[in-house]
Parts: structure tokens; sequence; C-alpha cells
């Protein structure tokens, strides 16, 4: 079947919910999802409207609250809305759900998820356009889950309800609500932790992850359609846990990395991914890594300036020119 | 009827003191590093919440958790091991005196920032609503009224009408005003305290923390009607703090502490004498069950003497504990089993 990443999400949190009854949703506004999302939630909110809670504006201590109860025995969804909330929200996600687990000596563990809509969306500006991976990625205890296909989001997020035993931070994003992918839903998801090959080549590899994924598969199709440069795209899928294998090998066979990454260029994810390059890959590589990132500002309103710091399929695909001495 | 005899009373409050004092002493000698706050002349608060409280409840504390977590029935040891930093703590050293944590006694998560525990008890509290039982009390100091989590953690209780116990322990409060009053906190400008939940339609209480049996029959009351569904209850008690919390380190005016000086032996020391005489909760309550006949000096000796057993095996036991092997830091990063 084919379905929206909105709907895999609304898949996710339906079956979690009719799958578990320890699974509470906290928050109320849904997580941005478009209208055919909405509607696939409607019979969750009448079939489970108890364990559905409607939440004031307090992320903080809506933050906690999830903490709290999944340490006490729930697996609360803590819906954060728009991802820059997280920051209202950054003492308990940071300070406490990352570190209970280690401060009690495995005592207690914190299966919370905080879902957050992040990303740089079109009229955001320097308030609601964040990607916090990067800077989330620098807290031991928190899984990061980046998905940038809707098969992913689906199992990625039905996975952080259902199984996982850790807290998770759960990175939406605005401009993939819409992107469409084939799901079966009988075959079992590629584990937790590793990344997906999105599509195969030979001279080039494109990492990326979240909104990156599909601007990187237009990148490649690009780059063949009018280079015939055949350019392999690695999808993380998860920054933590962060699959350094497979993009080791993908370098290994292509010799050549770009990295497309919506963080600020500065200390990003895609810093981290040429940093292990550097250590562990430096053999494989036939020309110095490139990094696609955001410029080291923060994100203006209007469109043009916004533009101006975009990363897209373009600018993916001149970094792969760029890296090929092209 | 009381759920504490007045000898159980007397020996869960000289526990919790006679810990600190070991663990100031500990200290002092260089047995740990670090800052740590001890939790004497608030005794009969952490007794008497946890005396009302079943086994399924939860507990929620913050740096000062030692009192807390001695009355919930942690073992003293092990807590004084974890304190050390030692294997045998009950966080393998992880945690030190911040974070002391007993899952097995409902007391999962301890924060050490002001405020922090609030929001993670309405948790446990949402928690109990959905099993359909217990509460969850939630211990801190006036200073958490002072952050944004308190606030928050107040609407989301009264919104879910959760079945939680705020306890707010005002050590701040000069002895005449801790009955009735005006007075500052901290640097809250709230007249009362209760005024702030109050304005949330949070019930609230205020209590005499240096009197124990008021705060017993105060807790009962407070737990039980939270049990029965009555939603979110907030308390305030009164104390007056111990002059050995006024320096940055806590010191022992006048040395340890001693029996005698409830029958009538005075301390070396103006300002332990005067806190002695008008707030000291376990002097108070020994003072008061003589006066009653419910227990005499010899009774009273004989308690101490036990509980001062039970603790130097404690220091014992710790001392004795190895330190951690290093590749210990490493362990507990994840939860194992089901994790990606």
């Amino acid at each position: 079947m084919k379905i929206t990443f909105a709907e895999g999400l609304a898949k996710a949190i339906y079956e979690s919910l009719a799958a578990d009854p320890r699974v509470v949703l906290i928050g109320s506004g849904f997580m941005g999802l478009n209208v055919a999302a909405r509607q696939m939630l409607e019979p969750a909110l009448r079939e489970f409207s108890d364990r559905i809670l409607v939440t004031p504006v307090s992320e903080l201590a809506l933050a906690g609250a999830g903490i709290g109860a999944a340490a006490c025995g729930q697996r609360p969804v803590v819906d954060l809305s728009t991802g820059s909330f997280i920051f209202q929200a950054f003492a308990q996600v940071a300070n406490e759900a990352a570190n209970i687990h280690y401060m009690s000596g495995g005592q207690t563990s914190v299966p919370v998820t905080f879902y957050s809509l992040a990303g740089m969306r079109g009229a955001g500006a320097s308030q609601h356009s964040h990607r916090t991976q990067a800077m989330l990625g620098q807290v031991p205890g928190l899984q990061i889950f980046t998905p940038g296909g809707a098969e992913d989001a689906y199992g990625l997020l039905k996975w952080a309800l259902l199984e996982s035993q850790n807290p998770t931070v759960f990175i939406s994003h605005s401009l993939l609500l819409g992107e469409t992918a084939e799901l079966d839903p009988g075959a079992p998801m590629l584990p937790v932790g590793k990344a997906r090959i999105r599509r195969t080549g030979r001279d080039v590899s494109i990492i990326a992850s979240s909104i990156m994924v599909p601007r990187a598969l237009a990148a490649a199709q690009a780059l063949e359609r009018e280079h015939g440069v055949s350019a392999e795209v690695v999808d993380l899928r998860t920054i933590v846990p962060l699959d350094r294998q497979t993009v080791l090998q993908s370098v290994a066979r292509t010799g050549r990395a770009v990295i497309a990454d919506e963080c600020h260029r500065s200390f990003g994810v895609a810093a981290e991914i040429a940093a292990t390059l550097a250590e562990d890959g430096l053999a494989s590589l036939k020309a110095p890594v490139i990094r696609v990132a955001v410029p080291d500002v923060p994100i203006p309103f209007s469109p043009p300036l916004e533009a101006e710091l975009t990363v897209t399929a373009e600018k993916i695909a001149a970094g792969a020119l760029r890296v090929l001495g092209r | 009827m009381p759920k504490l005899t007045v000898a159980e009373r007397v020996t869960a409050m000289l526990r919790i003191r006679r810990f600190e004092e070991q663990c100031i002493r500990l200290s002092k000698e260089g047995q740990f590093p670090g800052h740590y706050h001890v939790y004497i002349g608030q005794e009969p608060t952490a007794v008497a919440a946890c005396a009302a409280l079943a086994a399924e409840d939860f507990v929620f504390s913050t740096w000062r958790n030692h009192g807390h977590l001695l009355a919930r029935g942690a073992a003293a040891d092990r807590m004084m091991a974890e304190i050390l930093g030692k294997a045998g703590g009950y966080a393998g050293g992880r945690s030190g005196t911040l974070h002391l944590s007993v899952r097995e006694l409902g007391v999962p998560a301890t924060s050490a920032l002001v405020g922090a525990s609030l929001p993670l008890a309405t948790g446990g509290a949402l928690a109990c609503k959905r099993r359909g039982s217990g509460v969850t009390v939630v211990f801190f100091g006036d200073a958490a009224l002072e952050e944004g989590a308190f606030y928050e953690a107040m609407i989301i209780a009264a919104v879910w009408k959760l079945p939680i116990l705020f306890v707010c322990e005002n050590n701040s409060i000069p002895p005449a005003q801790r009955k009735r009053g005006q007075y500052t906190s901290s640097t809250l400008p709230a007249a009362r305290l209760a005024d702030v939940p109050q304005s949330l339609q949070i019930a609230t209480e205020v209590v005499d923390g240096a009197d124990a049996d008021a705060l017993a029959g105060c807790f009962e009351r407070l737990v039980a009607e939270v049990r029965s569904g009555g939603g979110p209850r907030f308390v305030e008690v009164r104390c007056t703090r111990w002059p050995g919390n006024f320096p940055l380190w806590p010191e022992l005016p006048g040395g340890e502490w001693q029996l005698a000086w409830a029958y009538g032996q005075q301390p070396d020391h103006a300002d332990m004498a005067a806190w002695l005489q008008q707030s000291d909760p376990v002097l108070l309550y020994l003072r008061k069950q003589a006066a009653a006949g419910a227990l005499d000096r010899a009774q009273a000796e004989a308690i101490d003497a036990s509980v001062r057993a039970e603790m130097t095996a404690a220091v014992r036991f710790a001392l004795d504990s190895p330190l951690p092997a290093a590749n210990e830091a490493y362990e507990h990063v994840w939860a194992q089993g089901r994790q990606a």
C-alpha cells in the first residue's frame, strides 16, 4: 500500500494505542498532521479518548509528565508540536529524560517519545524553523529518529512507542508530511540503527537524513540525467544510534562523499559524519568530503532570504559535482 | 489512629538525624568529594508523609533526599555507599548524594535541579491515574516556587485532576511564624506560598514542621483525600532551618546532637540552644512524649543506641565497599532489552 509520511505517523499512533494500553498521547494538537492523516486518527480519538490528554501550553511540564509516567510504567508520547518548542522543554528532555537511567544505575527506564515537527518549513522565520538533532546529539541517553521516508515514519514511530526502552526524540519535518512510500505492513522493518541505502551508485555517496533524503534523491536523479554521474544515497534514518558502518562501506565503494544536512554547518550532523570519515574512512576518500548544510545564521522570514540558506537538491548536486572535480 | 507508634516515629526520625551526622563527618574526613545537603530539622515531615503511603505509591525528591529515602525504607548502608561513590551504592556510584533513587521503593527518579521533580511527579501521578490506584508525593523546597516548572506542573495536576500531593518544605521560616502570620520566603513576592496553587484551584494546607503529631495527622488526611480521587493537594510545611544548614557546607553546631539535650542539658552553642528550644522537631517530640508518659528517657536512649549501631554499620559497609571499576562508567547509558 502507498501511504504518505503523515498517514504513516497516524497509523503508527493508532496501532500503538490499540496494541498497548500503556501508550498515552500527551498532546491533542496531533502533530501538525494533514487532513487525510487527521481523518485516520479520528477512530483513535473516539476509541482511546481516555488515553489522549488535552494539554495546556506547558511544554516543560508536559515533557516532564511524559518522563515521569514512563519512569512509572507507562509509554507516553509527548507532542511538542513545532520543533523549536522543544527548547521550552529542554531542561526535562536533556537533563531528566536522558540521565535518569544512568543516574539510577539502571534501575529506572524511561521509554518516552517526544514528537516534534521540525525544520525549515517556509515562513517559519528564526523561532519556528529549528532542526534540533545535532544539539540533541550532544546529549548521551537520547535516541534521535530522523526519518526521511513514509515507511520509516511509520516504522520508527511505532517502534519508539511499542518497543523502545529508552527516551526518543522523534524529529518529523513539515515538508515531509506529503511524501509517499510503499509500505508492506506485514514485512519486518529494517532494524533501528541501520541506515537505508535509498539508491545505489558508483561515483559518489550522498549522506542524508530527514528532509534531505528526498532532496538527495532528486539531486541523484539530476546528476544521472544531466551529468551521467551515478550517485548513491544513504538515508541515516536515525542520528542516534548512528550507523557509521553503512556510511563507511558506501564511501569505500564510491570514494567520494557529500553530506547533506539541514542543521547549521558548524557542529552539525554533517560535521559528525565528516569526522567519522576522517577518522575511519580516510583511505577510501579520493577527494575531501563536502558538507552541504545551512550557513551559520538564524533563519530569516522573507522567502528569498530563506531560500538563500535552504539546502536544495540543486545545491546537493552542485556539491557532488565539486567533489568529483567537475 | 496514627500509623506509627511513638517508638517507631522516634526511631524513624533518629535514623535520619544520625545518618546525616555521619554524612557530615565523612565529608569532613574527605571520604567523598562534592557538595551535599542534609535533612536535619525536617525529619518528621518525611516520616509522616511516607507513613501515609502504600507500597504502590510513588515518591519524587530533590538533592535534599536522604530523609525522604530513609523514611521510605531505603537501606542506610546502600545509601551511604552511593553517597561515597562506591560500587555497593544503589546506582553503583553514578548518582552520589544528588540523584539518589530506589526504583523498587517507588522512588524512580530524583532530580537535583530546582523545581524539576514536580513535572516528573505529575507523570508519576498520571501513571497512578492510568492504572487506577496509587498516589504520588513530591517533596521540594520553597525556592521551587520561583521556577516555571512549578507553575506548569500545578496547571497539569489541576487540569488532569491528578492524584498528587505537593509537599513544599519551606525551611526559611522564623520560629514565631511557623503557625501563622506574614512571612517572606527566599525571593518569592507572594505573601503566602499557598496563594499560588490556590489561584489554580488546588486545595492547600499549612502545617508546623516542628510538630510531628500535627504532621502525622495532616499527611494521613491529605494522602487519603488524594487517594480517594479528590485531585491534587498542596501542603506547605513550615520549618525553621537548622543552624548547621546556614554555612555553605553543613556543620554540626555544638557537635553531634545529644539526646540529653531533650532532657535538660544545654549545648555549648547559642544558636543551637535557641533552635533546640523552639524548633527542633525531634527534641520537641521527645519532650512531649516524656511529659505524656509515652516514651521515657531510658526508652529513647535504647532507640538511639540501636539507631547509632545501624549507622555505624552503614558507614562500615560504605567504607568497605570498593570503588567502581573505571569501565563501569560506560554501563547503563542505555536500557537493555529491546533497545536500538
